[in-house]
């Protein structure tokens, strides 16, 4: 009744030894993806927080256009209340591939009263009005995004490169059918598109790679020693934005961040985690998704991510 | 697990390999619970996930007194899905096994089943239809089996789900498998050299023959579906091997004298990188090797030959290479070479047309009219055309072409169409990249239709791929 059992077969065991690994698939999808978006709009940019998506997006770059230099600028959202280590690696990256950095800040938006802060302290959700006057400011037409479907089920139903309106919002039920590797990239003026060219990895892909091809990561991401509390189910960090309450008791653990954004709603997770293998480890042998363990703001409602990318978020 | 096994294991692991499989199904045929099973039973589900997929079943009372958990939430929708009471086309979903990484299109049936099936199978190395065993081939069936054989999908595997409520029947499933058979010999699926058909009686509900065979069917002797999944070749082991090499040339790497400060600091020779020139793009189709005879086909330019002077990814030099890597080319003669060429074996490309003779799957609300102007993307290359006539829309449960003028959404037809320049089209039967090409709206940019190329009337094509 099949075929692929008899004469394909023979095909196969030929193919076998060729065919690309997973990784190697994904990254050339990845690279692809990137020189389409480059291509065919006049002025892309690339979301860059330090977290390790946006630094994996940053190393494709790097492979797609070498021995070039990265041809666009990249984009960091500041909320205000980032670690200090992400900000020094943010800074040192930026210097060592000479890329232009362009920032939009949450906290002069606060200052000029355009923007309310939260009654519970988060700024993630803040995002998005910085992000969208920094995308009209500079005429960007394309903004990379390290997003990926695996972590949200808003995220599975997003296309790879998505039309957002003047006001930078989603359409879920107003996408284009992506069709083979035919990405079709038109808008029209005051449109533009965010492209997610690492939306098929999942958490461990990225963690495989990143051990794979010796990235360099904010150290806030492997194990090591933090003044910590608990609140929400979650260690946070003490620091500047992030002060335990009179009944929070303040311990020392030996912690790791799984996501890297505000510090003022990202936990950490505890676990001895030093070096990229062992993470390998760790992230292969969870439990728990990366955002239901570490980021308060998708657990304010089982459609949080859903509702924020409607409004113009990433 | 314990983490020091499984370090074990990772250590231990062949690299594992990509798989991507479409779902498509008629409504209630139990797709989302198919798809849950996979995800669950792979162990693709994380704790966090599952508990609360656990309570929502309690609190809708799933299962009775038994209780239990609704597997078919672990693909539930958008809030705005939810609120609206409609599927909102494709959704991708992911898990591993030892061998293999997956993607998985979701594909929805009900509304609007040709673009979403059309979609998910475009990239899709095996597609899964559900049956339900209760009611065996159904139109919807026919129509899905009619476009995976039109977009030439590798591997495409019949589930005959529900089996459990047939009392695990074996006459139930023979029949269902016998008339699967007939309609894949009618549309020469699975019999054509090119893709392969299998029926496997599956329950979702209860996993048998999903990941694990089962002993409740033990008249069925042939592998479970993920079984079936982890050992399919996927479509680019069986056709780089078998096609000749294409290569959409998507832009020109010239740094000139911006080098990257990073490869400089590692030690970069940038006298020698000064001149430097590579044309980077995907293989779409074959494998490349240093040296090899290539041709630069050029819009409205002779092909022009020369040979392959290096392949470079990020700082490596390739000997050879295969779809689908992305690579950067150098050619041994400096020619004039821009994004929307395409590199090609030489001699193994016929001459470029500015007329398309395709079938359109129309994917757009807006019908498509005679007369139309449209764009044109094929490659990386996006011309203008105009539509010069619709000369007939499939009829997908009779396989039949009827008479028609236009297309409507979920319509499949054939049409002409006239190109502002000649393009290397290829016939999609034997090129499912270069025989694929997008129809866009000029006016709001929108994609109109996914379309295949066929031969021109008169060119020998063979009859039985004739819708």
């Amino acid at each position: 009744m099949s075929t692929f059992l008899t004469e394909e077969t023979q095909v196969t065991d030929a193919a076998v030894s060729t065919r690309l690994s997973s990784l190697d698939t994904l990254e050339s999808e990845a690279i692809h993806i990137i020189r389409e978006v480059v291509a065919e709009f006049e002025k892309p940019a690339l979301l860059f927080s330090g977290g390790k998506d946006s630094v994996v997006m940053l190393h494709l770059a790097t492979k797609a256009f070498w021995p070039g230099k990265v041809p666009f600028p990249v984009l960091h959202v500041d909320t205000g209340h980032n670690f200090p280590e992400v900000i020094d690696f943010r800074d040192r990256t930026v210097e060592r591939l000479g890329l232009k950095l362009v920032v939009g800040s949450v906290q002069e938006f606060i200052d000029s009263g355009e923007l309310a802060e939260r009654a519970d302290g988060t700024r993630n959700p803040l995002q998005t009005v910085p992000l969208l006057d920094a995308i009209q400011r500079n005429k960007f037409d394309a903004v990379f995004g390290g997003g990926r479907r695996d972590e949200d089920k808003a995220r599975a139903k997003e296309r790879i490169l998505s039309l957002r309106d003047e006001f930078g919002q989603w359409d879920p039920r107003n996408q284009r059918p992506e069709l083979w590797n035919l990405y079709n990239g038109r808008h029209t003026v005051g449109q533009h598109v965010r492209a997610f060219p690492i939306s098929n990895w999942t958490e461990l892909d990225i963690w495989r790679y990143i051990e794979r091809e010796n990235i360099e990561l904010p150290g806030l991401y492997y194990a090591h020693e933090r003044e910590v509390f608990a609140r929400d189910g979650m260690w946070r960090a003490v620091g500047e934005v992030s002060q335990p309450l009179p009944h929070e008791e303040v311990i020392t653990k030996t912690v790791r961040y799984r996501t890297v954004g505000d510090m003022s709603c990202t936990g950490a997770v505890e676990s001895d985690a030093y070096t990229v293998s062992d993470v390998v480890v760790e992230v292969a042998a969870s439990t728990l998704t990366e955002r239901g363990a570490t980021r308060a703001d998708d657990r304010i409602s089982e459609a949080a991510m859903e509702d924020r990318k409607k409004d113009g978020y990433f | 697990m314990s983490t020091d096994t499984l370090a074990a294991d990772l250590e231990t692991a062949l690299p594992t390999t990509l798989f991507r499989f479409a779902t498509a199904g008629s409504v209630d045929d139990g797709k989302s619970t198919l798809v849950g099973r996979l995800l669950h039973d792979s162990k693709a589900i994380l704790a966090d996930t599952l508990d609360a997929v656990a309570r929502t079943s309690a609190d809708r009372g799933f299962g009775g007194e038994k209780g239990g958990i609704d597997l078919a939430l672990l693909t539930d929708g958008l809030r705005a899905e939810r609120e609206q009471g409609i599927t909102i086309d494709v959704a991708y979903r992911y898990f591993a096994t030892d061998r293999r990484s997956f993607i998985l299109a979701d594909c929805p049936g009900h509304v609007q089943y040709t673009k979403n099936t059309v979609t998910g199978a475009s990239t899709a190395d095996a597609v899964v239809v559900l049956i339900d065993a209760r009611k065996g081939v159904l139109e919807q069936t026919r129509r899905h089996l009619s476009v995976l054989q039109l977009l030439r999908v590798a591997h495409v595997i019949v589930a005959v789900n529900k089996i459990d409520l047939v009392e695990f029947s074996e006459s139930v499933f023979r029949e269902i498998e016998a008339d699967v058979q007939q309609v894949g010999r009618e549309l020469g699926l699975g019999s054509d050299g090119i893709s392969d058909l299998l029926v496997i009686p599956v329950s979702a509900l209860d996993g048998d023959n999903v990941v694990d065979r089962s002993e409740r069917t033990p008249w069925y002797t042939g592998p479970a579906l993920l079984e079936v999944l982890e050992t399919l070749p996927a479509a680019d082991e069986l056709e780089s091997h078998l096609e000749s090499f294409r290569f959409p040339v998507q832009l020109v790497i010239r740094p000139q004298g911006a080098l990257a400060p990073d490869a400089v600091a590692a030690g970069l020779d940038v006298e020698a990188y000064r001149d430097y020139r590579a044309y980077a793009g995907q293989i779409t189709e074959g494998s490349v090797k240093v040296g090899d005879q290539v041709s630069v086909l050029t819009p409205g330019q002779d092909p022009r030959t020369t040979t392959v002077a290096g392949i470079d990814f990020a700082g490596s030099s390739l000997e050879e290479a295969a779809a689908p890597q992305s690579v950067a080319l150098r050619l041994a003669d400096e020619f004039d070479v821009a994004r929307g060429d395409t590199i090609a074996a030489a001699g193994t490309v016929r001459e470029a047309s500015a007329d398309l003779y395709a079938a359109l799957c129309w994917l757009s609300p807006k019908p498509l009219r005679e007369g139309a102007k449209v764009l044109v993307k094929h490659g990386t290359r996006t011309v203008q055309a105009v539509v010069r006539n619709v000369s007939g829309k499939l009829d997908l449960s009779t396989f039949k072409l009827e008479g028609a003028s236009s297309l409507e959404l979920n319509d499949i037809g054939h049409a002409q169409l006239r190109l502002a320049a000649a393009l290397p089209l290829e016939n999609y039967l034997h090129h499912r990249r270069t025989g694929a090409f997008l129809v866009i709206d000029p006016l709001d940019g929108n994609t109109l239709a996914a379309g295949l190329v066929k031969d021109h009337p008169g060119d020998h094509e063979d009859e039985r791929y004739s819708i």
